[in-house]
């Protein structure tokens, strides 16, 4: 399903998904994601069968609620939607009938996974009227669009299966046999293809030709592919097609392949001429062919951007305008007077201004002109605590050092020892006070790393012996017995998969395998809230840069933006193909940025809700996330050892580090953004110079616009330095607000 | 197209039979074979499936190693009860089996006694997590403390060692690039340069201030009298993960240490020595390859040399032998590759000296030690075949007029050896039963002793045996690992303690062996068998003989015997036993050898090349002790 139609829900579909989620215990995720858009884009399709698909999908779901006993559900709906009670009979049977007309056998099976199944193929038709290009449409001088009927049966058009192999090597020979500049370009084909190929043998019930064919042909296939091609050659009966969620995203999304106009007019000669049809056919209905005009890309072109669940995001995918720049600092007057030592203060003054202004560029009066209006979301308005906070960051930053190539900064590891292989995720506050740990049984512990110790507010009987007009009344609510290094938090029933501070200190957010996400307070060290609507294992959280709003993606593939003070999420992120794993907020609180096992980076807009970017290029599951402070520039690292820079404006690769040997989980830019450090399952810590590494690259308006760019090959010359532990998996890196860097992991003896 | 083929991925499903076995497990009968074939592909795919639900788990954990909760969670995912019961964070011991026609891996669930469980004390809390932090980087450069890993990895100091040209030190470089600038125009300086290249480059061992009063008070430590200190700087030099820049230092130290005190005979100073080797060996951080030509010399000195001490007869240098043959087994064990042939040259060393007639007992001792330290395999090629012709020695020096009270000494040593490392070594070979009469006839003089050794040896087996059986069930509490892990980021901290303390303490129980071998042994009839261990417990057995030849090796069938009591008190039997395997190398004996029927003698080996066989290592065991000695590189 693209994403550029998954955009925000309103709330009943909302609710429609949670209750399809709750009572579809075992159900896959994907129907969760497939009936939205299917909802959402019927509501916007002016295509004259939109009222009969869109009845169509209601009923489908009204049939699932009856089949779970859910006769309130059913009746709310059907008052809502207008339909009678006999008129959703018939037409069910008769949409029933005609998906075991056209999947033959399916309807035998009968049971939960094959309405699933049914419903999913239902779905599907909706979607080209929204992305189906006309462009592509008429290249291939067919209809205009793909028959219903067709992606209905999605592989139930049967060719010979002897002929496969036949058909799949001639293609191969072909291709091998055009000139060089277009081979690359139309090797692109052959994973998609053969995957297709090999599901309609499968789903034909050929098993040993697809076996063979597998055999044949999945060598031939990119490394990068392995991973997949594992999950699929596992895939070996009809049976198994129900359920699996690899196979129902080849099924419900196009492979999206970009290809110059000429090498496509190419292999279109090609396959007409030869009378391929069903290489054609797949062609058609399960790949989506981006053509533009001018040079074919090169091998090491396709290779940087090409590796994703669904091939690369589509370029209009990434037009949309992001507002990168940051929002202004509020004023805040800085009072000469709280220092003891005005001398030192008053030489600071100066150089205050300075590295604001470099870092921030908002100090300025005028707005930055690439950063979205202040109110274009509501953010919390500043409480004196806040401004304090801010006032101590400004002089924090006075000290701060200038990093660079020469000036590398310290470090200081922060070991967990004793923690069993237990530790899952660990977060700093941004003035380096606290650390929490997540651990794998189900608790949150803070420390407090300064001499000052944690203490918890008194009991309400004790709160109201105290006198509340002292000046001292802050400290004076506090329990001094209480007070300890660190403290612990309970409540979980799993794993604790992701953590973080809110920006004031005063709240925790924590994920879990338990499929919640809580809010704990640090006043008390209890926990507030727990926000439910996952129902999978959540794998990350974050709060936003301004607090108040917070993110968090899962198992289900649906990143949610949540507000703390709602128990239901304001905005859902649908379009990824596989687990999110990894969520972050845009330093000006106007976009997420969320990482998945389908190997895609997304940027959403939190205003509307829409996926503003698809990022393609890594190679594995995507660990980590990382904004530049400026906003400009992202890096994301994953489990293929590599870290790959993004310019968030342009929506360019604009990088790629190599180096690690494993799972990249931690990513983090100093305070000016000199300098990326990265930490791995590797036991090392990378420093890389960043500022070399975005100058290196130069953008000129043909690659920012066809997005094709040469990719320098100088890891080595940006790596400022490799640090290894002795056994300690690097899971978390913080810059303080010195540009010290602070890492931490698990001793692991 | 990636070049690079991949192992077939879709071909991998479990065996019918498991389907099989499973389904017996549960009590259906007959599965057809038709349903097994489908079930196993079902199954294949289901767990496929969940393995990689489980990754996912693993991955987000952190970690590189999938955990049974890992897949407790993947079956929460897709709505199946978890499996109970398999808690384990470590391996599952799956247990193998096979029996009419079949085989089968299974865990073995044995039926635990709740009361057993119930009266164990309670295991110790583990130990909560703490944060702890320490310099990982100050601007730039990681400090060398023990919290961060050695600056020289081991492979980084065997390329230094292996390929020096390539190993680029900051000194070398600038004198490099300093020449470059002048010699430029001179073709003098040119010249200077190539022969700059030519020469073998020289590594350079600078000491810093703290590294050379750290080697000032270590050295000082470990051979001065405070043994409190000694075990500090030994504890130091085992996990310190520095000291590869002294390593040289040491290594001359403990080489002329041991010549200097050979020659003295300074039992005690060659003990502490001895005991750095062992420190340095311990130490996971050193590369040692490069500094064995001086070590092994200096061990096989302290095993084979004439005379360790000044008083031959009182001192325990005995002790010292065995402790430095310890070492040159472990050092056989961990340096022996193809290239040096280490193990095949010690052994041929010792063999030599051993096989001479007119080596003394000392030396004698140190060779069979040596050789037996070795393994059960060196024993049973080597020393077994030989056994006959050192009891007839061991008989004449102990029958015979009596030459010296030392020779006397020397030969009992000799002979408990023989008995002790020998005894477990037939204990696994040899068949029961254990008949008096055979072994005499296989081994001459020292057959019964041993037949009586072997008898103890088994009886120890098989308690051990039970003792493992009845002990099983301890190891369901709580792992005794995590107490290992409470030192935390120390490493090796946790296993450092024991290591200190085993090295004085088995030597210390060595030099406690009751000293009777000292007392004139009664007439000819009458042999007193100890039990190798300390104490009062071992109990004595007097065997007399009522006919003897003094001749005959062989035994003669008139002799009788009384029966063997049992001794109770344990020895060493079992140590041969729970040693791995090791790789021995066969080297020929002298046709001289009275024992050619014996399955002893086997062809010269093939695997040692001949040139390497030549170039044996000469060790003076007679006189001037450690002096001239040619180095294994």
């Amino acid at each position: 399903m693209a994403a550029v139609q998954d955009g925000q829900l309103n709330l009943e579909v909302e609710k429609d998904i949670k209750t399809e989620i709750t009572n579809d215990g075992s159900g896959n995720i994907n129907a969760s994601s497939s009936s939205p858009g299917s909802t959402s884009s019927g509501g916007k399709s002016k295509s004259p069968a939109g009222s009969g698909e869109d009845q169509q999908t209601l009923l489908a779901v009204l049939q699932f609620l009856k089949r779970n006993k859910l006769t309130e559900s059913v009746d709310i709906l059907r008052r809502e939607a207008g339909l009678s009670a006999d008129a959703d009979d018939s037409p069910v049977s008769e949409s029933a009938g005609a998906g075991s007309g056209g999947v033959p056998s399916v309807g035998a099976d009968g049971g939960d996974a094959n309405s699933l199944l049914s419903r999913v193929s239902i779905a599907t038709p909706v979607a080209p009227p929204a992305t189906a290009p006309p462009k592509v449409v008429a290249a291939s001088g067919g209809e205009d669009q793909p028959d219903v009927n067709v992606v209905l049966s999605a592989y139930s058009q049967q060719g010979d299966p002897v002929l496969y192999p036949l058909y799949y090597n001639g293609l191969k020979k072909f291709i091998e046999s055009v000139l060089d500049c277009h081979r690359a370009e139309l090797s692109q084909v052959f994973y998609p293809l053969f995957v297709h190929m090999y599901l309609e043998l499968v789903y034909n019930n050929h098993e040993n030709e697809a076996k063979q064919f597998f055999e044949k042909f999945s060598g031939d296939q990119e490394c990068y592919y392995e991973e997949d091609l594992r999950i699929l050659s596992s895939m070996s009966k009809k049976e198994h097609m129900k359920g699996n969620e690899t196979m129902l995203d080849f099924r419900t999304s196009k492979f999206v392949l970009r290809i110059s106009r000429d090498s496509y007019q190419l292999l279109k000669r090609h396959l007409q001429e030869r009378q391929n049809n069903q290489i054609w056919n797949i062609i058609q209905e399960h790949l989506y062919i981006d053509i533009f005009d001018g040079m074919p890309r090169s091998k090491s072109q396709i290779d940087a951007m090409s590796g994703s669940l669904a091939g690369e995001g589509k370029r209009d995918a990434n037009k949309a305008k992001v507002f990168y720049g940051l929002l202004k600092e509020p004023e805040i007057e800085v009072p000469l007077d709280d220092e003891d030592e005005e001398a030192e203060n008053e030489e600071g003054k100066p150089k205050k201004k300075k590295p604001k202004k470099d870092s921030m560029g908002s100090k300025s009066k005028k707005q930055d002109p690439n950063a979205p209006q202040q109110t274009r979301i509501p953010l919390p308005e500043l409480k004196d605590s806040d401004k304090l906070d801010k006032i101590m960051n400004m002089k924090e930053a006075t000290k701060k050092i200038r990093l660079g190539p020469d000036n590398l900064p310290s470090i200081c590891f922060y070991s967990f020892l004793n923690a069993y292989q237990g530790l899952t995720a660990v977060d700093f506050t941004d003035d380096s006070s606290l650390i929490a740990g997540g651990f794998a049984d189900s608790t949150v512990r803070v420390w407090s790393v300064t001499p000052k110790k944690l203490r918890r507010v008194k009991s309400a009987a004790d709160l109201s012996n105290i006198d509340k007009e002292s000046d001292d009344v802050l400290e004076r609510i506090m329990d001094e017995k209480t007070a300890s290094e660190s403290k612990i938090l309970y409540g979980h029933s799993g794993p604790v998969y992701g953590i973080s501070f809110s920006p004031d200190r005063n709240y925790l957010l924590s994920s879990s395998e338990d499929g919640t996400v809580r809010l704990w307070s640090l006043q008390t060290f209890t926990c507030l809230v727990g926000y439910k609507g996952h129902n999978y294992p959540v794998w990350d959280t974050q709060f936003s840069p301004y607090g108040y709003y917070f993110i968090s993606g899962g198992h289900d593939r649906v990143a949610r933006l949540w507000a703390t003070d709602h128990y239901q999420p304001l905005r859902m992120f649908a379009g990824h193909l596989a687990d999110i794993t990894c969520t972050r907020f845009h330093p000006n609180s106007n976009y997420v940025a969320t990482g998945s096992a389908d190997r895609t980076i997304r940027l959403w807009d939190v205003l509307t809700g829409n996926c503003v970017r698809i990022l393609t290029g890594h190679k594995g599951p995507i660990h980590s996330l990382a904004f530049s402070p400026n906003g400009k520039f992202m890096a994301s690292g994953a489990t293929d050892g590599r870290v790959l820079l993004w310019d968030v404006g342009h929506g360019l690769m604009v990088g790629e580090l190599k180096g690690h040997t494993d799972t990249i989980y931690a990513l983090k830019f100093s305070r000016d953004g000199e300098i990326l450090a990265s930490g791995s399952m590797d036991n090392t810590v990378k420093l890389w110079d960043t500022l070399k590494a975005f100058d290196d690259v130069e953008l000129d308006d043909f690659t920012a616009a066809t997005g094709h760019i040469h990719l320098p090959e100088n890891s080595q010359e940006l790596l400022l330095g490799t640090y290894m532990t002795k056994s300690t998996p690097v899971i978390h890196l913080h810059f303080t607000r010195r540009n010290l860097l602070l890492a931490a992991g698990a001793y692991n003896p | 197209m990636a070049e690079e083929r991949r192992p077939k991925q879709c071909t991998v499903v479990l065996p019918t039979e498991s389907m099989k076995a499973m389904a017996e497990s549960i009590g259906v009968g007959q599965l057809q074979e038709e349903s097994c074939a489908a079930l196993s592909e079902e199954v294949s795919y289901r767990i496929k499936d969940i393995a990689q639900d489980a990754l996912k788990f693993m991955h987000h954990g952190k970690r590189c190693k999938l955990t049974t909760s890992d897949i407790d969670h993947a079956l929460k995912l897709k709505n199946v009860e978890p499996l109970y019961g398999f808690q384990s964070q470590e391996f599952i011991p799956f247990r193998f089996a096979s029996g009419g026609g079949r085989e089968l891996h299974f865990y073995e669930e044995k039926e635990v006694d709740l009361s057993d469980i119930i009266n164990t004390p309670l295991p110790r809390v583990p130990l909560d997590v703490s944060l702890k932090a320490h310099w990982f980087s100050i601007e730039g450069v990681q400090p060398a403390i023990p919290e961060n890993p050695p600056p020289a990895p081991k492979e980084q100091q065997k390329t230094e060692s292996t390929e020096p040209l390539k190993a680029v030190k900051p000194g070398q470089e600038e004198e490099g690039a300093i020449q470059k600038g002048q010699g430029a125009t001179s073709a003098e300086a040119k010249g200077k340069k190539d022969g700059l290249m030519r020469m073998k480059p020289r590594s350079t061992h600078e000491l810093s201030v703290e590294q050379q009063l750290y080697y000032k008070e270590i050295t000082e430590a470990c051979v001065g009298s405070c043994e409190a200190k000694r075990a500090e700087a030994l504890q130091s030099i085992a996990t310190d993960p520095g000291l590869y820049q002294m390593l040289p230092r040491f290594s001359t130290f403990i080489s002329e240490g041991v010549r200097v005190n050979v020659v003295q005979n300074n039992l005690a100073l060659l003990i502490y020595l001895m005991r750095m080797v062992k420190a340095l060996m311990d130490n996971p951080t050193l590369y040692l390859e490069k500094y064995l030509h001086e070590l092994i010399p200096a061990v096989v000195t302290c095993i084979v040399s004439k005379q360790l001490c000044l008083r031959p007869d009182v001192d325990n240098h005995w002790a010292l032998r065995d402790f430095a043959a310890r070492l040159m087994a472990q050092s056989c064990k961990t340096f022996s590759t193809t290239t040096n042939n280490i193990q095949s040259r010690i052994t041929k060393t010792f063999t030599k000296s051993w096989l001479d007639d007119k080596t003394q007992w000392t030396t004698r001792y140190g060779c069979i030690a040596g050789l037996s330290e070795l393994g059960p395999d060196v024993i049973k090629t080597l020393i077994l075949p030989r056994l006959t012709v050192e009891g007839a020695r061991i008989k004449a020096v102990s029958d015979g007029p009596v030459v010296s009270n030392i020779d006397k000494i020397g030969a009992d040593h000799v002979q408990s050896l023989l008995l002790k490392h020998c005894a477990s070594v037939i204990a696994k070979a040899r068949p029961l039963p254990d008949n008096v009469e055979q072994y005499r006839a296989d081994y001459g003089y020292l057959g019964p002793m041993l037949c009586s050794h072997v008898v103890k040896a088994r009886a120890q087996a098989a308690l051990q045996a039970q003792q493992v059986n009845r002990t099983t069930l301890t190891i369901t509490q709580p792992r005794p690992t995590l107490t290992v892990s409470q030192s935390g980021i120390g490493g090796s901290g946790g296993s450092r303690t024991p290591s200190i303390i085993k090295v004085p303490s088995s030597l210390t129980l060595m030099s406690t062996r009751p000293g009777t071998p000292t007392q004139p042994s009664p007439p000819a009839t009458k042999y007193i068998v100890m039990a190798t261990s300390s104490g009062s417990s071992s109990t004595q057995q007097v065997i007399t003989r009522t006919s003897s030849s003094v001749t005959s090796t062989v035994a003669s069938a008139t002799s009788t015997l009384q029966p063997l009591v049992k001794l109770e008190s344990g020895g060493s039997g079992g140590l041969g036993g729970s040693r791995p395997l090791q790789k021995y190398i066969v080297v020929s004996l002298p046709s001289s050898s009275s024992l050619e029927s014996k399955s002893g003698v086997l062809p010269p080996s093939s695997s040692a090349s001949p040139i390497l066989l030549e170039a044996r290592i000469k060790v003076d065991c007679s006189d001037s002790p450690g002096a001239s000695t040619q180095s294994p590189h």
